[in-house]
């Protein structure tokens, strides 16, 4: 299916970031959204705001983050393609309903403007520190998808992939955008919608009944079920308990291990039919810079400094960071004598990559506290040490 | 004989899954009436099952919704008011209500409950109130009268209860009433009324916790508890919500308290927008005739 032409801004604009992903979602067809202030993310609902009432959408400012994200997904059943956006501290209010959307297969959009941590840390700085809160911040077992937009041109076609996928898959996608890459400002061309393609919600093909199964799989797809419609009488039961194919809760390990292996299965089992990750120079390659979002920005410089110097480095970026694009990975790692893994934390996708490496080359972590990005000499000097 | 008379069946048995029955309440739980009650309410009111929803929280009352044969979300401890304001938001024909417990409804989300109040969410939000949180063995409430004994309070309760109907009141809820479960004739005409009224609709249950709330404090089982609430209820129908707080062992002042009208949320959305934007507004259907 094709975009609504009457959300879509096409033309070249200058945008930044924030706005940028308000234009994608619209283009998504979110035409329902909910949030609470936060820098450096409150431009997204601002903007949210001014044009959500002139395409027939709805945005209510709610009294915190935990209604926002809960109520997107009371929008979400009720029909609506959905969204919230946060930062941070925001973002850890959220979490219970991250995990009650992965529970309860709501198809969301989480919104992550990343800023300096922990806890208030650096309001208006960057960061990169919330990728494994992304990951599995909320309790218990579940996968998401997080993508790392690293231009303002991405945050517009980025966040129509996010709806896609939270349709697709059923799950919340975390958007991981950061305070560099939503405030910075560059042209942001939006298409004609007939070129953007939608993921529309998959409803049931069954018609209401009293054997109607919430959760029962259809269309030989193995991993996610239907949506029923609200209101339409198919009186189907929704809980964040355990529950069966019908929806009901079941308190049994056997109900739970089904349950949750598949909710983990759609995710990891499609890991390669999810992956997007995009390389630079890696053909010849003997060290490889991994990075995502703004810093996989700042990489390209480090690579061009290093190839100057006579350095074969090539650049790695995940796209989408969750799932890991590992397949690929584990490729590059044939040819690879060391990984750079630069990242505005301490040291949380280098851990990924470390697992997937396992010993068979050498993995660095180019870290930072966050605040400001890397300075490309630092990673440079980084690569040099390797590459002795 | 004809089919349908072989089978005997209870009159609430269409509003009501009975694949999941037996329930999970105790014998004398209050809980159950305030169901009952409801269903006679759909009954009466011929209400198009089909548009209806039920939200509940976490808690004994947070079963609510597993029970109801109709679109029902079991959400999360405290929360059900912004997921109902959201499904609401996306279907304004929908007729949302919730149900669940004063632990989850004013103490966990008690942020929601007087800004949803504050906003008229157009939603229907009913409050067993059992003084206790039941669910988890009996810890200290939000409305546990003073001096009452719970688990987390051996020795009796020091913090002022919750009055409910003067916090519904004065978050801007456009009717209060306040019932036990003594008063079934009464609950179920509240909540026949506030089942067409735009805005947000506060029904508080005084009910019975026999098993964990009435124990601990000697206070008896089921039918000791309906016969407190027989003789010490008084109707005071348009009463002041500040003079209806609970003590222990005291009156319990029930009735209807508050009726009024304005704008409801989206209402109230859709009248600023219309005025600011003119035609660069592409209206958003509010759900209310008015
Ligand atoms: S513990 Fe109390 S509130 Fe819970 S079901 Fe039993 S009687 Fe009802």
């Amino acid at each position: 299916m094709k975009a609504d032409p009457k959300g879509v801004l096409t033309g070249a604009h200058f945008l930044d970031g924030d706005h940028a992903c308000c234009e994608g979602a619209l283009a998504a067809g979110c035409r329902c959204a909910f949030g609470y202030p936060i820098t450096p993310s409150t431009e997204v609902v601002e903007r949210i705001s001014r044009r959500f009432p002139m395409v027939g959408g709805v945005f209510l400012q709610m009294e915190d983050e935990i209604g926002s994200s809960i109520a997107i997904q009371g929008a979400a059943w009720g029909g609506k393609k959905v969204m919230t956006v946060s930062s941070g501290p925001g973002i850890s209010l959220m979490m219970e309903h991250i995990g009650l959307a992965a529970m309860t297969e709501t198809p969301c959009v989480f919104v992550n403007v990343q800023r300096g941590g922990p806890s208030t840390g650096l309001p208006t700085l960057t960061g990169q520190a919330d990728m494994m809160q992304a990951r599995w911040g909320s309790h218990g077992d579940y996968e998401t998808i997080a993508i790392c937009p690293n231009s303002p041109q991405e945050c517009f076609d980025l966040a129509i992939d996010a709806f896609n996928l939270a349709e697709q898959y059923r799950i919340p996608v975390m958007f991981m955008m950061d305070e560099s890459v939503g405030h910075m400002t560059e042209r942001v061309v939006i298409p004609e919608a007939d070129e953007i393609d939608i993921v529309e919600r998959r409803y049931t093909k069954k018609p209401p009944s009293d054997d109607y199964e919430l959760y029962a799989l259809e269309d030989d797809n193995p991993f996610v079920p239907p949506m029923p419609p609200v209101g339409e009488g198919y009186r189907f039961h929704v809980t964040g308990l355990t529950h069966d194919d019908k929806g009901y809760p079941a308190m049994d390990a056997q109900t739970q291990q089904k349950l949750i292996r598949r909710i983990v299965d759609k995710i990891r089992l499609n890991a390669d039919a999810i992956a997007k990750y995009e390389e630079y120079q890696t053909e010849d390659a003997d060290i490889i810079l991994v990075a995502y979002g703004i810093t996989s920005r700042v990489v390209i410089r480090t690579m061009e400094m290093a190839r100057e110097k006579g350095l074969k480095v090539g650049v790695f970026r995940p796209v989408i960071v969750w799932p890991f694009p590992e397949t690929r990975l584990k490729e590059l790692m044939d040819q690879t004598k060391a990984f750079v893994v630069a990242e505005l934390n301490y040291g949380q996708v280098v851990l990924e990559v470390e697992r997937l490496v396992a010993g068979r080359a050498k993995v660095v972590l180019a870290g930072h506290g966050g605040g400001d990005i890397h300075d490309p000499k630092e990673i440079l000097r980084l690569v040099e040490e390797v590459a002795k | 004989m004809s089919k349908e008379t072989n089978k005997e069946m209870n009159p609430v048995e269409p509003y009501l899954r009975m694949d999941r029955m037996p329930h999970i309440w105790c014998s004398g739980c209050g809980i159950g009436i305030v169901v009952n009650c409801f269903v006679r309410a759909l009954q009466k009111s011929k209400v198009d099952i089909n548009k209806l929803a039920v939200v509940s929280g976490i808690g004994c009352t947070g079963r609510i919704a597993g029970y109801f044969k109709v679109d029902s979300f079991h959400t999360t401890h405290g929360r059900p008011i912004p997921f109902a304001t959201g499904l609401k938001t996306a279907r304004p024909d929908m007729n949302v209500w919730v149900f669940s417990g004063e632990g989850d409804l004013v103490s966990i989300g008690g942020n929601h409950f007087i800004h949803a109040a504050r906003r008229n969410a157009d939603l229907k939000v009913i409050c067993v109130n059992n003084f206790t949180y039941a669910m988890t063995g009996g810890q200290v409430g939000p409305t546990a009268p003073l001096h009452s004994i719970a688990t987390t309070a051996p020795y009796g309760t020091y913090d002022q209860p919750f009055n409910l109907p003067f916090l519904a009141e004065s978050s801007g809820a456009v009717y209060v009433a306040r019932w036990t479960t003594f008063h079934v004739r009464q609950l179920v005409k509240s909540m026949q009324e506030i089942k067409n009224k735009p805005g947000f609709s506060f029904l508080e249950v005084i009910a019975p916790c026999p098993t964990i709330y009435q124990r601990r404090n000697r206070l008896g089982d089921g039918l000791a508890g309906m016969r407190y609430y027989k003789e010490r209820s008084k109707v005071v129908n348009g009463a002041d919500t500040r003079n209806v707080d609970i003590k222990l062992g005291g009156d319990i002042i029930v009735g209807k308290f508050i009726d009024r009208d304005r704008p409801t949320q989206l209402e109230a959305m859709d009248q600023e927008l219309s005025h600011k934007l003119g035609d660069k507004y592409v209206p958003y259907p509010t759900g209310v005739e008015r």
